[in-house]
């Protein structure tokens, strides 16, 4: 039945990929397009999608293999499969860490892991901002390198906007409208 | 008591799972974008858990196995409603995705052609950057700012940006990164405990 065969890859796909929904593109072009469910193209046309479409990434590309080996089914037991090992051994941990968080190693290890994450965080957008810069937001050297001016002008100007934001109205930044405000250039400046 | 107690737990599980639902339908571009959206809802609104928690459950996130948006939406429902939480705050998170692209898959090929989604998405990758070096501002108050920590820092910052740019392609190399700083800070407890012993 495919439909729990939908369920099985997707839960060892959630199972064995660690750090970002990207790490499971090999899995599934394996398991996938090696069982001829999709061909290579249409895979690709997926991550494309999932990648720009709102969500996680890992979640957006379940459902979409999901839903078109086995309609709405399909789609929920995929995702299901890849939710479900990360809920599971989340829970474990909290349930685990709750007894251990005033140890001094615990808070000791934590400690040393903050300035890790961080600078995990500021590599992504680092290397993010590369991409969308230079590279048309296709991965680092797989195209040639372009310019954009236009992306390096509406960053220059958004970004203004937020610090005017902070330093003159003395107010925070507001994620989601600067998300809806940085379509909606998008869509005047860019098509 | 007890039933104001009730009250009280559901209430939070509906915050949860609403809470999550933005998360899950404005994070765009990869994991980490729901940074932003997490500190200003979770962090800053509820009040649910605060910047340095936030390091800490995205150092668990990348360690554990799963998409981290799940492992966070989770993880944070967990410790605001038990199990209950954490299941309403991981539907949240999928919901938006699963209905978006479940409709979008049925044009996929029309959708993937349209100027203006390229457009708009060329225009949330620029609004993600500056929110992901928004939430990095934000977050760097939250870590000690001693030797030791922007040690750590530049370490694993030109780590990440030398294998990227040169293209070597370390497998697992942000997990190897989180067991490092893992194993510094145990290993500083370690020493400062002897130190107070002397």
């Amino acid at each position: 039945m495919i439909y729990f065969e939908l369920f099985y890859i997707f839960f060892l796909i959630g199972l064995f990929t660690f750090g970002g929904g990207y790490a499971m593109i090999p899995m599934i072009q394996e398991q996938v397009v090696g069982k001829g469910w999709m061909s290579e193209a249409q895979l690709t046309d997926f991550i494309a999608i999932s990648e720009t479409t709102p969500g996680p990434f890992a979640i957006n590309v379940s459902t979409f293999v999901g839903s078109q080996t086995g309609g709405i089914l399909g789609a929920l037991c995929a995702t299901l499969g890849v939710i479900l090992p990360s809920f599971i051994i989340i829970l474990i941990v909290s349930l685990i860490m709750s007894k251990f968080l005033n140890n001094r190693f615990v808070k000791g290890a934590l400690n040393g892991v903050k300035p890790i994450v961080l600078a995990l965080i500021l590599s992504t957008a680092l290397l993010f901002m590369v991409r969308v810069l230079l590279f048309g937001g296709n991965s680092l050297y797989s195209v040639d390198v372009m310019f954009d001016r236009g992306a390096l002008g509406l960053l220059l100007l958004l970004g203004g906007l937020v610090i005017i934001k902070k330093k003159v109205f003395k107010k925070g930044l507001n994620p989601i409208m600067l998300l809806l405000l940085s379509a909606l250039c998008g869509l005047i400046l860019f098509s | 008591m007890f039933l104001v107690k009730k009250g009280n737990k559901f209430i939070d599980i509906l915050l949860l799972f609403l809470t999550f639902l933005k998360v899950g339908a404005f994070t765009f571009g990869g994991g980490y974008a729901m940074i932003p959206i997490i500190q200003r809802e979770v962090v800053d609104k509820r009040k649910w858990v605060n910047n340095s928690d936030i390091l800490d459950i995205l150092a668990i996130s990348e360690s554990t196995p799963g998409p981290i948006a799940v492992n966070a939406a989770t993880f944070i429902g967990f410790k605001v409603g038990g199990f209950f939480g954490s299941l309403f705050a991981t539907l949240g998170l999928a919901l938006p995705s699963f209905i978006i692209i479940y409709i979008i898959s049925f044009f996929y090929k029309t959708f993937m052609e349209w100027t203006l989604v390229q457009a708009a998405f060329k225009g949330l990758s620029v609004g993600v950057i500056i929110l992901l070096l928004n939430a990095v501002f934000k977050l760097k108050s939250a870590v000690k700012t001693n030797w030791l920590g922007v040690l750590l820092f530049t370490i694993a910052l030109a780590v990440m940006l030398v294998l990227n740019f040169l293209q070597i392609k370390v497998p697992m190399i942000t997990l190897i990164l989180i067991a490092s700083g893992l194993l510094v800070g145990i290993v500083a407890t370690l020493l400062s405990r002897k130190e107070k012993t002397k």
